[in-house]
């Protein structure tokens, strides 16, 4: 998912040897990833459904996602933070984006750097730098101290998750708008100037929608880590906020309640399947760059 | 007959990064003609259409349409549409959408597009793709669409930047044939594009023929064609045998050894010329009988005619006639006056018009990597 600069891997070089080696070599080459997928993807798939339909002793039961009904709440927070920090997100990046693909190829790279720079740094510290940032005693507030002004709390709001999960997830949402921009051919916008649309017109009725695969990744490629993060609203709610994410921590943490957490991880899934079909029923053909 | 002045350009010159593209181009085009920008790649010509068409501002001079200066004006203000090279057509848009585009944007009844879109789509021969994708259309329906899409808006002008360029050789021809009576029918101005000689003479009212930067030379396609102004225009034009010569007098003109009358006047007393004399002009007669005699060097079969290269004194011609001659004999040439043309002298003369080279010429074209040393 990170690997958005688009350099493709070259294929290994023909050698003169027969071509039965080389399918053997390619199928070999598919075994380490093969196993991994097997070991650390599909089987605890299988072990979160597994818990989520058996109650503490290992008999099949339906209580756990029947309990489910007491973390509405938390269910409904976490879909509304994700989706306004996506929303956000869209309002800062498609921008951004057409921006930046209006500029020089030098400056393009230039910018493109900026932006990927964050993504280099890891996310529990990049949060932690917000927290650093923000918090009582953080840079802001100290300097709003000195200027004889009450302190915002912004770790342990609403406002402060939220501002978190822009600012961790932002370049998700830059990158696939940007490649998309570069990709628009200009002639287009050409074309529609000669049909007589002025710049506002070729913006909403060519530019947007030729764009629109690469705001559908760049929604995805948000919402979802959005939606299921527990560590943003742990540091910048303070404690304060319970997400989803932070909720199936809890309950993972706990024996008894380990296939309640499972249930809730599944309905998760289910959840994001969802908002991933949907999403994918905005893009067409050509934008296959949904993960 | 009078004809309007629509569009006139004056003393424009364009550069990119330094590289002069167009110097000092003064053009008028009238209402209601079929006008061809005819020229080598990097001639000028598309660049002065997407001046005209606005995408593009010129570095110095003006542009006047209908009498107005229109320099600043955005293109999605002037009265012009555009048939962009390789269509340009909405790929997120259905055929029917994208001809309607223009007028949504003008808030047209949609009774009223409906009717106009299918008119247009009826003209252009694509009644029943209403709903295709224009992905899956072929390039000889694309190019339908966005001639469609263009005209519907009823400009006073159509720009055509290479339209054909992209189809095979028959599908090319069709839509020649189709884009002229579309002109004649709509009375439309079209200017176009193209660097195929061929598809210029047999489409346009006028010919302009750009190198350089430069206008060589504007006419209809028979004047371009018989009285080409200079080596260039008439090696660029069909194809041509030019040799050097100079004006006995009015009416005589002399070259490769021999007095020829023609009808050319107005030179001065022996004023060194060029003369172009077309390949099918020439006559072939038994040696003892040519005005001229040369040495067969090569017969081409091209179907409906041979083409012979003569060598003359050295002076390869290009003859194309429906008379068979040997390789290797000797044959006589013939050609009346009318077949001569006389030209003055030109930062062209020599560099065209000689066949010596042709064969050799056909070898580099199949041979990239040998055009590249050079």
């Amino acid at each position: 998912m990170k690997d958005l600069s688009l350099r493709r891997k070259e294929p290994p070089p023909a050698t003169r040897k027969g071509q039965a080696q080389r399918n053997i070599f390619q199928k070999l080459a598919a075994v380490p990833h093969t196993v991994w997928t097997v070991m650390f993807i599909a089987a605890p798939m299988l072990f979160v459904l597994y818990f989520a339909f058996t109650d503490a002793e290992g008999n099949f039961s339906f209580a756990n996602i029947t309990n489910l009904g007491q973390y509405t709440n938390v269910f409904i927070l976490s879909i509304a933070f994700a989706l306004i920090a996506t929303a956000v997100c869209l309002v800062i990046g498609y921008p951004l984006a057409y921006f930046m693909s209006r500029q020089s190829l030098r400056a393009q790279k230039v910018l493109m750097v900026l932006i990927m720079l964050p993504m280099w740094c890891n996310l529990l510290i990049r949060t932690y730098a917000l927290m650093a940032l923000l918090d009582n005693g953080g840079l802001l507030n100290s300097l709003l101290g000195k200027l004889g002004l009450e302190p915002l709390p912004i770790v342990g709001s609403y406002f402060g998750v939220i501002l978190g999960m822009v600012y961790d997830f932002l370049p998700y949402m830059v990158l696939p708008i940007f490649t998309a921009m570069t990709k628009l051919d200009y002639r287009y916008i050409e074309a529609s100037h000669d049909l007589g649309c002025n710049n506002l017109q070729t913006m909403t009725k060519v530019v947007m929608p030729l764009t629109l695969s690469g705001v559908v990744s760049g929604v995805t490629m948000v919402f979802v880590p959005s939606i299921s993060t527990f560590y943003i609203s742990q540091k910048l709610g303070a404690g304060k906020i319970d997400l989803v994410g932070d909720t199936i921590e809890r309950l993972f943490q706990n024996v008894s309640t380990y296939n309640v957490g499972a249930a809730m991880s599944l309905v998760m899934m289910i959840l994001i399947l969802i908002s991933l079909t949907i999403m994918n029923k905005f893009s067409d053909e050509e934008g296959g760059m949904v993960p | 007959m009078e004809k309007e002045t629509l569009i006139s350009l004056r003393g424009v010159s364009k550069a990119f990064d330094g590289e002069t593209i167009l110097d000092n181009i003064s053009l008028d085009i009238h209402d209601k003609e079929f006008v061809t920008l005819l020229g080598p790649s990097g001639c000028g010509k598309t660049t002065t259409l997407r001046i005209i068409g606005g995408f593009e501002t010129a570095d110095s001079g003006e542009v006047f349409f209908d009498g107005k200066e229109i320099s600043q004006v955005p293109p999605y203000r002037r009265l012009v549409n555009t048939v962009f090279q390789k269509y340009a057509l909405f790929p997120h848009l259905n055929v029917y959408e994208n001809v309607a585009f223009g007028l949504r944007l003008k808030k047209t009844p949609e009774e009223e597009i409906k009717q106009k879109v299918q008119e247009m789509l009826a003209m252009v021969n694509l009644k029943g793709f209403e709903r295709r994708r224009v992905t899956t259309l072929s390039g000889g329906q694309q190019q339908r669409v966005a001639i469609a899409r263009a005209l519907i808006n009823h400009p006073r002008v159509l720009l055509l930047d290479e339209p054909l360029g992209a189809l095979d050789l028959k599908l090319r021809k069709d839509m020649q044939t189709e884009l002229k009576k579309i002109q004649r029918a709509t009375g439309i101005t079209f200017i176009y594009v193209t660097h195929d000689q061929e598809e210029a003479l047999s489409m346009s009212d006028v010919v302009v023929v750009m190198s350089g930067g430069h206008i060589q030379q504007i006419g209809s396609p028979v004047d371009i064609y018989n009285e080409p102004v200079n080596a260039f225009v008439a090696d660029f034009i069909g194809e041509s045998n030019i040799v050097d010569g100079f004006m006995l007098a009015d009416r005589k003109v002399r070259f490769s050894g021999h007095t020829f009358e023609c009808l050319d006047e107005g030179f001065a007393k022996n004023e060194p010329v060029d003369v172009v004399i077309r390949p099918e002009d020439v006559d072939i007669v038994p040696a003892d009988k040519g005005m001229l005699n040369g040495v067969v060097s090569s017969v081409t079969f091209k179907g409906d005619y041979y083409e012979i290269i003569v060598d003359v004194q050295g002076f390869k011609w290009m003859l194309e006639t429906s008379d068979y001659a040997a390789p290797d004999t000797t044959i006589g040439l013939f050609i009346e006056p009318e077949a001569i043309h006389v030209m003055k002298k030109s930062e062209f003369s020599g560099q065209f018009g000689d066949y010596s080279s042709f064969s050799d010429e056909l070898e580099h074209l199949s041979d990239p990597e040998e055009e590249e040393e050079e």
